[in-house]
């Protein structure tokens, strides 16, 4: 009968250290809102499960230099709830908070919807827009890669042996800057990303963008970065010009499926409609 | 490999359980512990009907693993009514027959609970997503949502 092994290590040194001597399949357990599911349906046998609730530095948000470091398994909720992280970056939390029902959202983190890499997990696009990264222990100590560079393909990451995201970390946010997250479902609540659009955007005194961020869910295999978009908005006071600027180049970049959630044309306009919806939320964040 | 010793504690009471790990939380509360009042719908974190809050936070029973309990505080559905006296919440869904098949009902109870602990004075629209991880085929949600926020009306009232 099928018995998989569980551990839950107190420090990141011993759960790596579990992780790297594991025989056969090994995998970290945080909020398992993806892990149970995948586990009941026998789509995954680990022999080795390594809860990660018990190591403290994990559990928490902390001030970082004027950023933030958000533990590996620190809920959505718990994000919620944080008043500076709320405050500073609204897209990234408002990302967070779409995953799932208030359920989920009990045990769901940003490292595991980081790690699980579905094409269209919500908190990714939002992390990307806000230049956030990735710490990663493992045998061979700690290294900070961007977020985007963790997922290669959906449901495989970068992530060597005995490897594991203990945080995402998110930079001081300069000053007269933005962020907004918005997905397309077709219902209100309760659905999977048929896209998804985070923009990042600093103003100027004059209210005009010299620096922005613009990323993609759900319409690639990984998260799209679309400098091009960003392009269209940086010296633009967010004029019609630079809107349809940022449409065209938004949905030039899309290399979406076709699926029941939608067709390859209607991802491509909902895209370009997105980005411009969630830069006008992001310019009116940063103070235009 | 043999089964894990869990020490934790189930509405107020110190309860020990055995339990393998691939065993939910879920599986343990019905299966093991013969607390059957928490419902398996989905078992995939979609329903709503295996809710139960761990330290207080609201999550799926299908969701957790038995061996994440140890040390933690559980409350489920069972214990919710005080002995006899039914939970406000409990005695205002029977009034407004805000239940029929009743499978999504503990769910609902322990999800409201949780609402109104946090928020004692919710909206339509604040109830409504908060539920909305509840899924319920018979009463169309109305009379849930209707029930939900005339006890925590009343529960203002009183206090």
């Amino acid at each position: 009968m099928y018995a998989p092994s569980f551990a839950a290590p107190t420090t990141v040194a011993e759960a790596v250290q579990l992780l790297a001597n594991a025989s056969g399949v090994a995998r970290v357990l945080a909020g398992g809102t993806d892990l149970l599911v995948q586990l009941r349906s026998g789509m995954l046998k680990p022999d080795l499960i390594v809860d990660t609730k018990r190591i403290p530095e994990l559990r928490t948000i902390t001030t970082e230099g004027g950023g933030y470091r958000i533990g590996a398994s620190v809920s959505g909720a718990e994000a919620n709830e944080h008043a500076g992280l709320s405050k500073d970056w609204p897209g990234v939390v408002e990302a967070v908070e779409l995953i799932g029902s208030t359920q989920i959202q009990g045990r769901a983190s940003f490292v595991g919807n980081l790690c699980n890499a579905s094409p269209a997990a919500d908190s990714v696009p939002a992390l990307v827009a806000a230049g956030a990264t990735a710490v990663i222990a493992g045998p061979n100590g700690e290294r900070e890669v961007p977020v985007e560079d963790v997922p290669t393909a959906p449901g495989r990451t970068s992530l060597a042996k005995g490897e594991m995201v203990v945080a995402v970390k998110l930079p001081p946010k300069p000053a007269r800057t933005g962020d907004a997250y918005l997905r397309f479902i077709p219902r209100t609540e309760m659905d999977i990303a048929v896209v998804g659009a985070g923009v990042c955007v600093t103003l100027d005194g004059s209210g005009k963008c010299t620096a922005a961020k613009v990323s993609l869910g759900a319409v690639a295999p990984t998260v799209l970065i679309v400098p091009d978009a960003a392009a269209a908005l940086v010296g633009s006071k967010l004029d019609d010009a630079a809107l349809a600027a940022l449409d065209a180049a938004a949905r030039a970049a899309c290399k979406p499926i076709s699926d029941k959630r939608g067709t390859i044309e209607y991802r491509t306009k909902v895209a370009g409609v997105l980005a411009r919806r969630a830069a006008a939320t992001a310019f009116k964040r940063a103070g235009a | 490999m043999a089964k894990h010793h869990i020490s934790t504690t189930i509405n107020g009471e110190p309860v020990e359980f055995l339990c393998s790990t691939e065993q939910t939380m879920l599986d343990v509360l019905r299966d093991e512990l013969h607390l059957t009042g928490t419902k398996e719908g989905c078992a995939t974190g979609d329903c709503g009907a295996c809710s139960i809050t761990v330290d207080d936070r609201l999550v799926c029973s299908c969701l957790m693993l038995g061996v994440e309990a140890e040390g933690h505080a559980v409350q489920t559905i069972e214990g919710m009514a005080d002995g006899d006296q039914l939970h406000p919440l409990q005695q205002k869904f029977l009034e407004y027959a805000a239940l029929q098949c009743g499978i999504c009902t503990p769910g609902f109870l322990i999800a409201s609970r949780a609402l109104l602990e946090r928020n004692p004075d919710p909206t339509e629209e604040e109830a409504r997503y908060w539920l909305a991880g509840n899924l319920c085929r018979c009463t169309g949600y109305d009379k849930i949502i209707r029930a939900v926020l005339d006890t925590a009306a009343d529960m203002r009232g009183a206090s």
